[in-house]
């Protein structure tokens, strides 16, 4: 019963944030400080992550492909599972715990302090100047650490594969560029706006109903990475599905379409 | 007026100027006798608790409330109830006649500008500096230059007896006295009707306590605000208010009791009928100690 009533006003809490955005978009200051925390502060740690889980996959993967003699396809699997998953999921796992647990605390301090309250009193609505803002920096960004996060783990993989395990430098290009098509970056950033979107709601959702005192606000900030984390997981299983479908639908040979 | 109803002699315009003055005085006595806000059978209920019911309450304009009561009672609830922050389970606030409850979300902002409200722990927001603070309702409501903003922001900070040089520190910067201080110069910066000040001096010295009273009684002197203080500081409540009223918590009361134990001046409460209210005010626990010790405690 708990759980249809906390949907039921995550819908609602949905809903008015977007009748905000659409009626009346956010000042440009607010949107332009959430824009520097959620987009500038992440970038370093989405890089180096992405660089790191490219790199892992090089050497988890290394061994079977050179027990078969595939080395140089090593690439192709690397940039793929990159590109399709790892990349726009990692920047999404990222932006859910440095993002979306600081503004579960930031929102729910306010709440436990009386901000909310006071912004209400002076006639703001919290929604509007609180949690559009934030929306939009989540999904407007999330596409470009998805991009970096990509972008630095194909470093990572190249350099692992190529600098350290001597794997022919052109073959592991070419084989890099034939196992990625456009179709498998696209459906990553599409992907992403939809993981940028749960983690802004989710966590907004969770400061907004933040408890009383200290232990309430930790609560709100574990909630909300917590649950960003399965709703990403969910929602990538989701589309994932979805996209295949439509795509194997248009293109049954599973050629590319850019 | 006489143009439109042709010639008159003086004694006639005499008579018609007499006539209106009256029906202006009055206008003015029914509109001075008219509450600003009006309380009607408010109940609010959290989780199956009661923690107000049928609460009925006017406060005519001018006039300086002090709600005081135990921890617990529903002050700080009425308080945001008045202001539409808790939405009653049952019952109608009524502000200057109209009702909040009939009210759509642009027409309560509205509403809610005319109200200043000095936030218990002033509530400042920490990623604003104490200029951008107290501006921000100025900024919310008002298409003003930059120049007027900064004019009537140092002009409020100066009200409240703080230096310019405050304008530019973070609140967290600030001690327990300036913070209160802030807030109620944010409070008065749209020159509200009316200024709600929850436990305006808890946590704050005798000193501090003090200064914050005389602010609260400048403010009445300076602007015609009628103001609600909520408090469990007995000094507060002789000093600034004309009217005082105590809430008990509902719990602690009979079916037919009313949750107000005490509505009148400041002088009455030591004389009260009731026992309870004349225990708060001295400050003696009385049967409260059996109860906590039997466990009885709400």
């Amino acid at each position: 019963m708990d759980g249809i009533t906390t949907i039921g006003d995550m819908t609602l809490f949905t809903w008015r944030m977007l009748t905000w955005l659409f009626t009346r978009p956010p000042c440009r200051g607010t949107v332009l400080i959430n824009f520097y925390q959620v987009g500038a502060l992440s970038l370093p740690v989405v890089a180096l992550t992405g660089t790191f889980i490219g790199m892992v996959l090089a050497v988890q993967s290394y061994s079977q492909f050179h027990a078969i003699g595939l080395d140089s396809r090593l690439g192709a699997v690397i940039n793929s599972t990159l590109v399709k998953e790892l990349g726009p999921v990692l920047a999404a796992t990222m932006l859910a715990g440095r993002v979306g647990g600081s503004m579960a605390a930031v929102l729910g301090t306010m709440r436990v302090t009386e901000q909310i309250d006071a912004l209400t009193a002076m006639g703001a609505d919290p929604i509007h100047y609180l949690v559009v803002p934030r929306f939009l920096a989540c999904i407007l960004l999330i596409p470009s650490l998805t991009i970096m996060a990509d972008f630095m783990g194909i470093v990572g993989g190249y350099f692992y594969s190529v600098i350290i395990l001597g794997i022919d430098h052109a073959a592991y290009l070419n084989h890099s560029r034939d196992g990625v098509t456009g179709f498998d970056l696209f459906s990553g950033i599409f992907k992403s706006i939809f993981f940028g979107s749960t983690i802004a709601i989710v966590s907004c959702y969770r400061g907004f109903n933040c408890e009383a005192g200290a232990e309430g606000v930790g609560k709100a900030a574990t909630t909300a990475f917590v649950y960003s984390f399965v709703l990403i997981l969910a929602v990538d299983l989701f589309l994932t599905i979805v996209m295949n479908s439509i795509y194997y639908t248009i293109y049954p040979n599973g050629t590319s379409f850019l | 007026m006489s143009e439109s109803s042709g010639p008159v002699d003086d004694g006639e315009i005499f008579d018609l100027e007499k006539n209106q003055s009256a029906d202006f005085v009055a206008e003015q006595q029914s509109l001075d006798e008219q509450p600003l806000i009006e309380a009607r059978n408010i109940a609010v209920v959290f989780d199956d608790q009661a923690v107000l019911l049928d609460i009925n309450l006017k406060i005519t304009r001018g006039q300086t409330v002090a709600i005081i009561g135990e921890s617990g009672c529903g002050k700080t609830v009425f308080m945001k109830t008045l202001v539409g922050l808790v939405n009653p389970t049952r019952g109608e606030i009524y502000f200057d006649g109209e009702g909040l409850h009939h009210m759509g979300y642009g027409e309560l902002t509205r509403v809610r500008r005319r109200f200043g409200f000095v936030f218990q722990n002033a509530a400042l927001f920490d990623s604003m500096s104490v200029f951008e603070n107290i501006a921000f309702p100025l900024r919310q409501s008002e298409v003003v230059s930059e120049p007027v903003v900064e004019e009537r922001v140092l002009q409020h900070l100066a009200e409240v007896g703080l230096p310019r040089n405050v304008a530019s520190k973070r609140p967290a910067e600030l001690s327990g006295g300036m913070r209160k201080r802030v807030g109620l110069a944010r409070a008065l910066i749209l020159k509200p009707e009316v200024v709600v000040y929850d436990e305006p001096t808890t946590g704050l010295d005798p000193i501090m306590s003090d200064v914050i009273n005389e602010l609260i009684l400048d403010t009445r002197r300076r602007y015609p605000v009628t103001s609600v203080v909520v408090t469990h500081d007995m000094h507060t409540a002789r000093k600034v208010a004309d009217r005082v009223l105590m809430f008990y918590p509902r719990p602690r009361l009979n079916d037919h009791e009313s949750q107000i134990l005490f509505d009148g001046p400041p002088s009455d409460l030591e004389h009260a009928e009731d026992r309870r209210v004349r225990q708060f005010v001295r400050g003696e626990a009385g049967e409260r100690l059996n109860e906590l010790s039997q466990g009885l405690s709400v």
